[in-house]
């Protein structure tokens, strides 16, 4: 039987009946009012100094992430120094929290980011679809840590969890958390745009915590609908009730399609209103993103010196 | 008294006023500040509310203006100057409205305010005829001491803001925003602030003439609220200050330094009228040099 930390939910995991009494116990979403107060929290109107501390929080929480197929080591190397150094015209700009690649680019950007905050997060078990058996998302797993990797995204296998199959999902998530050892936390992407319903979101984020996710994750950022503020709203609202009830504390890290820096700002707003001040730090809210940093360099810049900057004064990636 | 009843009873359908707007990115927003200025005649009285546009409304117009930068300077010359001339038509069809309004705008008579739109609609098809000639008469080949085939050829700059003239609301517009967009340019254009409506009316214009959105940004509001951020935008490559009086001219010469802008002075203009020539259209140009290699010189002095 999988073991995961004793808690007050500890005996929903002793059968698969349990655990899906639990899951679908859980009160439906009320999905009207979960968009509505999304939306009017990203009303909140920041700026000036409240703003700049966004911006430099923001900055702090990014997984700068690259997943093509196409990745090369020197891109790879070109990430990790942007990583380390967003703005090399401003040493004041923070380090990102991560970089995100492939497990095969996990010691190239080991490399890269040697010496500095910046952590290496490797996404794996198959990713992006999940399909694959078990004993090769683990190889997977195992391959990504031993390289160096501080920190693992795995996906769910999103079939079983549709059809209903929510102890096999469970236990792949505890495995993959074995595998990933005492080093590396890991990250449970969950895929939110092909669960179809806010309910299942709300279920496969406690099933997540329950089976020891350290950070739950809305998407790969591989299909049409990413993350949203009305999804990570509700996940934001899964780890603060999860944390009520356990005292375990579990991160957010909506993923795919935050471009702008007021994006990342109303975001931001949800964690505060939502979840609250202990999640506004990169150990626990992160942002998932690539051409995001490059707005919120240029709003920095802006921010500086008066002056609206252009694309010509940050990276092309 | 009775006279006058009777024309009320005969008119009795409502005036629809028309809701003057911005032309951003092909689209036609309000100022995002909300706010709107009153505009009026050569006499003093109220002729419609015009948007009075932010610096954001300029932010988001330089966004625009570069997005369309590279499909508009990468068009064919000819395919843009049969845009231009696509412009002419659309003017050409709406000629009435102008000739009310800039004679409403300039307290110029019917007559005086038919010649200048009729200026401005030859102005758009004589810049039409020079997009796919520049090249000739300002690149070419040149002579250099060497086994080189060596070639120059002028590029667009980038993304221009233009400050239109303040007193000619039309001519004088048309005459600023044509040659920088004939050359493949885009631009972010401030209308005349006291007579802002005949450019409002222009972006409906430009909207059905084939021309892609965000070629032409068209912003009214105070000049020098909205010239100041763009003239230190870093996005932003020249600025022609056209609108500017001296000290205005002054500061935004200072303020556009910092990116190294192409700066075009105010000049002085005794009739937007005259046959205008290619310097506002070489104002707005880089030359790019190639240098090919020909191989060693045969005993002809050529190798080819």
């Amino acid at each position: 039987m999988p073991t995961t930390a004793p808690h007050a939910l500890s005996d929903v995991t002793a059968s698969d009946s349990t655990l899906r009494r639990f899951l679908h116990g859980l009160p439906g979403v009320d999905a009207v009012g979960l968009e509505a107060r999304a939306a009017s929290l990203g009303t909140r109107s920041i700026k000036t100094t409240a703003k700049a501390y966004a911006i430099d929080l923001a900055i702090s929480m990014v997984d700068l992430t690259t997943l093509e197929g196409a990745d090369t080591p020197g891109k790879v190397r070109a990430l990790g120094a942007k990583a380390v150094r967003p703005d090399p015209t401003d040493r004041s700009a923070p380090a990102t929290a991560a970089v995100c690649v492939y497990p095969d680019m996990v010691a190239t950007a080991k490399e890269a980011v040697a010496g500095s905050t910046v952590k290496v997060a490797s996404v794996a078990t198959a990713f992006p679809a999940g399909r694959a058996p078990l004993s090769v998302k683990l190889a997977d797993v195992r391959e990504a840590v031993a390289a160096g990797a501080d920190e693992i995204d795995m996906v769910i296998d999103r079939g079983a969890f549709l059809a209903g199959n929510y102890m096999k999902v469970y236990d792949e998530i505890t495995a993959v958390k074995e595998a990933c050892g005492t080093d590396a936390r890991l990250k449970v992407i969950f895929e939110t745009g092909e669960l179809s319903t806010y309910d299942n979101i709300r279920r496969a984020s406690w099933l997540g915590m329950l089976a020891g996710a350290d950070f739950i994750k809305t998407s790969t950022g591989k299909v049409a609908v990413n993350a949203t503020p009305a999804n990570t709203l509700l996940m934001l609202e899964a780890v603060r009730d999860f944390r009520a009830q356990t005292g375990i504390q579990v991160g957010v890290k909506p993923a795919g399609g935050i471009r702008t820096s007021k994006d990342a700002i109303k975001f931001l707003v949800l964690v505060n209103e939502t979840a609250g001040e202990d999640w506004l730090d990169n150990h626990w809210f992160r942002f998932g993103a690539s051409s995001l940093l490059n707005d919120l360099l240029l709003q920095r810049q802006k921010l500086a010196t008066g002056r609206y900057s252009g694309p010509d004064y940050v990276t092309v990636d | 008294m009775s006279d006058k009843n009777e024309k009320t009873e005969k008119n009795e359908r409502l005036s629809v006023f028309k809701t003057y707007k911005l032309y951003v990115g092909g689209k036609f927003p309000r100022s995002e500040s909300g706010r709107v200025y009153e505009v009026t005649d050569a006499k003093g009285k109220w002729l419609a509310n015009a948007p009075q546009s932010s610096r954001k409304d300029a932010r988001d117009a330089v966004v625009a203006a570069r997005k369309a930068f590279g499909a508009w300077s990468g068009a064919t010359a000819y395919n843009r100057g049969q845009i231009l001339y696509r412009i002419a038509e659309m003017l050409e069809g709406r000629r009435d409205q102008y000739v009310r309004e800039v004679g409403e705008a300039e307290g110029l008579s019917r007559s005086k305010a038919a010649a200048q739109v009729d200026a401005a609609v030859d102005r758009w098809v004589w810049y039409a005829g020079w997009t796919d000639k520049i090249a000739q008469v300002v690149g070419g080949g040149n002579p250099v001491a060497g086994p080189f085939f060596n070639l120059s050829s002028p590029e667009p700059t980038g993304v221009v803001t233009v400050l239109a003239p303040q007193e000619s609301s039309f001519l004088g517009l048309v005459s600023v925003v044509a040659p920088v967009i004939a050359t493949g340019n885009t631009a972010v254009v401030i209308a005349s602030e006291r007579a802002p409506l005949p450019a409002l009316s222009l972006g409906e214009v430009l909207a059905t003439s084939d021309l892609p959105g965000g070629v032409v940004n068209i912003l009214s509001g105070r000049t020098a609220e909205i010239a100041a951020p763009l003239a230190a935008h870093q996005d932003v490559n020249a600025i022609d200050l056209a609108g500017a009086d001296e000290a205005l001219a002054k500061e935004l010469e200072i303020a556009a330094a910092d990116n190294l802008k192409r700066v075009l002075r105010p000049q002085p203009v005794d009739d937007w009228a005259d046959a205008p020539g290619t310097d506002r259209m070489t104002a707005f140009l880089e030359t790019k040099t190639v240098w090919h290699p020909t191989g060693s010189l045969g005993a002809s002095g050529s190798s080819y």
